[in-house]
């Protein structure tokens, strides 16, 4: 059976769930192999062989990190030519899809992004157009690389080898050309990842600025905070929060817009979630037309009530 | 010095978008502009424009003949000349086609620096500028949610989910910038009046050295294999809050859906 190449993205050490679900799709196409580029193979390697991976290949070259996208392609081409995968698949993040995009250019190879699905042959789904469309498509010159989205499928367990092998990666000159001078970290919000979380509350103009209640919520019901780009522009909540077409796509079990108009803009963020429940004050709000339960009023007095309620019985 | 913007003339996102039979998009059936996204690109072309001397500042499209309206309306904005590259052959062309016709046109205007938008708002794959920088073997410094130009240095800020990070690139280099990067001008009367008299050159793939078997949908490397509309979502129950029945409408929503 032939090995399929997974990219895998840790987060303080480990697996991201993106890379666990990407070693699942994985074997529906070969022997999965995970790369780590850059430093922490040795603390990921048990949870990426729990998921399947039968290699964990290491390169650990400082390279990689210092510099901007480039020299992750130009490794992953190296480790392409000697593994020769029947794919490549990558998370739909927006470095993973830029290193997609210059590993094809470097291979010659089609690239497909945002695949919310793989089958067995390699053909994927998307959702275009705001999630109006699906497209089903597939690669047919080259190695297939393929960057699928979070929740494309369960993280399962297979368990495998997992063995660690460092790989020598050389990054030419022309691979340094943007050199990350400063990194801030950004402070954890302790709520689930956005784009995983199986409920989202989401807050727009109508919170004018006050998230209390879209928190307070969210966090009654174990769900991730959303935000409108309206809320995002006003400098409410922060960018990394906003779901919509410039920001993240999301489709949980559950989704709640509260004071959020639905613009089409936001709808492409979020119109395949399962359930919507939209609180809007304006009863002509576009967000009702997609709204499984709406309720024209005050989200500062519906979000409230509701998460009070929901505590109560709780008990 | 010179500073090419790619702008992209896509489908109008709030009209109705669909595919054409052959699984590209439907650039005829509907009503199209200037990518949101890259109206962002134009923007802080301009700015540095405004703040230096002597900066030329070059939007460049690829599209149909009515793609010239993205060159237009940035000529409006305050964009000095364009570039079209108009051709037949170009329908159909994947991304790796897409990067290398671009690739090709960037050499041939040879400007220090390229400002795009950080994706189309029609294929939404926001890889292009990557790809770019790939091929000409400029540094790419992308998704600036900041630009910054000092010297032949360009500093941009960028977002992650768990990091800000500075980055810089010595020119030429490819940059693209994001939604947060600032708000685009609107068009002044004047600027309109003005957009009338801009050099807008179009150049086919002959002057860009490719030939047309190497790009278009035949030589695409991928392959849409199926388009379907997703059927709308059928709007649910809408009710008032009335003395607290939102809430309770709420949780009671919850609550079948085991939510709680």
């Amino acid at each position: 059976m032939s090995e399929v190449l997974v990219v895998a993205e840790l987060s303080d050490g480990a697996p991201t769930k993106p890379t666990l679900e990407l070693l699942t799709l994985a074997r529906r196409l070969g022997d999965p192999v995970a790369v780590v580029l850059g430093e922490g193979a040795g603390s990921a390697a048990a949870t990426l062989g729990e998921c399947g991976a039968t290699r964990v290949l290491s390169a650990a070259d400082p390279a990689l990190t210092d510099y901007l996208v480039a020299p992750k392609a130009e490794a992953l081409e190296q480790i392409v030519r000697q593994v020769e995968p029947a794919a490549v698949l990558i998370s739909s993040t927006p470095e993973g899809k830029e290193v997609a995009g210059r590993l094809a250019v470097r291979l010659d190879a089609g690239l497909l992004t945002d695949a919310t699905d793989v089958d067995a042959e390699g053909a994927t789904m998307q959702s275009v157009f705001a999630g109006n469309w699906t497209v089903r498509a597939r690669v047919r010159r080259g190695t297939p690389i393929v960057t699928v989205k979070p929740n494309a499928v369960s993280p399962e367990p297979s368990p495998a080898a997992g063995a660690i092998e460092e790989v020598e990666v050389s990054i030419s000159d022309a691979a340094k050309g943007a050199r990350v001078v400063a990194t801030e970290p950004k402070q954890a919000s302790g709520r689930p990842e956005l784009t995983e979380a199986a409920v989202v509350v989401s807050g727009g103009r109508g919170t004018a600025g006050n998230f209390s209640p879209i928190e307070d919520l969210a966090d009654a019901l174990g769900g991730a905070v959303g935000a409108s780009r309206a809320a995002v522009d006003s400098g409410w909540y922060p960018y990394a929060y906003q779901v919509g077409q410039t920001g993240k796509t999301v489709s949980p079990q559950l989704y709640v817009a509260a004071g959020i108009s639905g613009a089409i803009q936001h709808r492409a963020g979020m119109q395949t979630s399962k359930a919507i429940v939209a609180v809007n004050k304006d009863p002509e709000a576009p967000i009702f037309a997609l709204a499984d339960l709406g309720i024209v009023g005050d989200l500062h007095k519906v979000l409230p009530a509701a998460t009070e309620e929901i505590r109560r019985r709780r008990g | 010095m010179k500073i090419v913007v790619l702008v992209k003339y896509v489908p109008d996102a709030t009209g109705e978008r669909r595919f054409a039979a052959d699984g590209t998009v439907d650039r005829a059936g509907s009503d199209g502009l200037l990518s949101e996204l890259d109206e962002y690109a134009v923007e802080q072309a301009l700015q540095i424009a405004d703040e230096g001397d002597d900066v030329e500042v070059v939007a460049l499209t690829l599209g149909p003949d009515h793609a010239a309206d993205a060159i237009k309306r940035s000529l409006q904005m305050g964009a000095s000349a364009g570039i079209h590259i108009d051709d037949d052959a170009v329908h159909g062309s994947d991304v790796l086609a897409t990067s290398a016709i671009l690739a090709a046109a960037v050499r041939r205007a040879a400007p220090e620096l390229v400002i795009c938008g950080m994706a189309s708002t029609d294929g939404t794959m926001g890889v292009l500028p990557a790809m770019l920088a790939e091929r000409l073997g400029w540094p790419g410094a992308t998704l600036g949610a900041t630009l910054k130009l000092a010297g032949d240095t360009v500093t941009v800020r960028r977002d992650t989910d768990v990091a800000s990070l500075t980055v810089e690139a010595k020119l030429p280099a490819i940059v693209s910038v994001t939604d947060q990067s600032g708000e685009a001008r609107y068009p002044s009367m004047k600027g309109i009046l003005a957009a009338k008299k801009k050099p807008v050159e179009t150049w086919t793939l002959a002057d860009l050295g490719i030939e047309a078997g190497e790009v278009g949908l035949a030589a695409a490397a991928t392959e849409v294999l199926e388009t379907t509309p997703r059927p709308p979502r059928e709007a649910g129950k809408v009710v008032p809050d009335e003395d607290g029945s939102g809430a309770t409408a709420l949780v009671d929503f919850l609550a079948t859906g085991k939510y709680i």
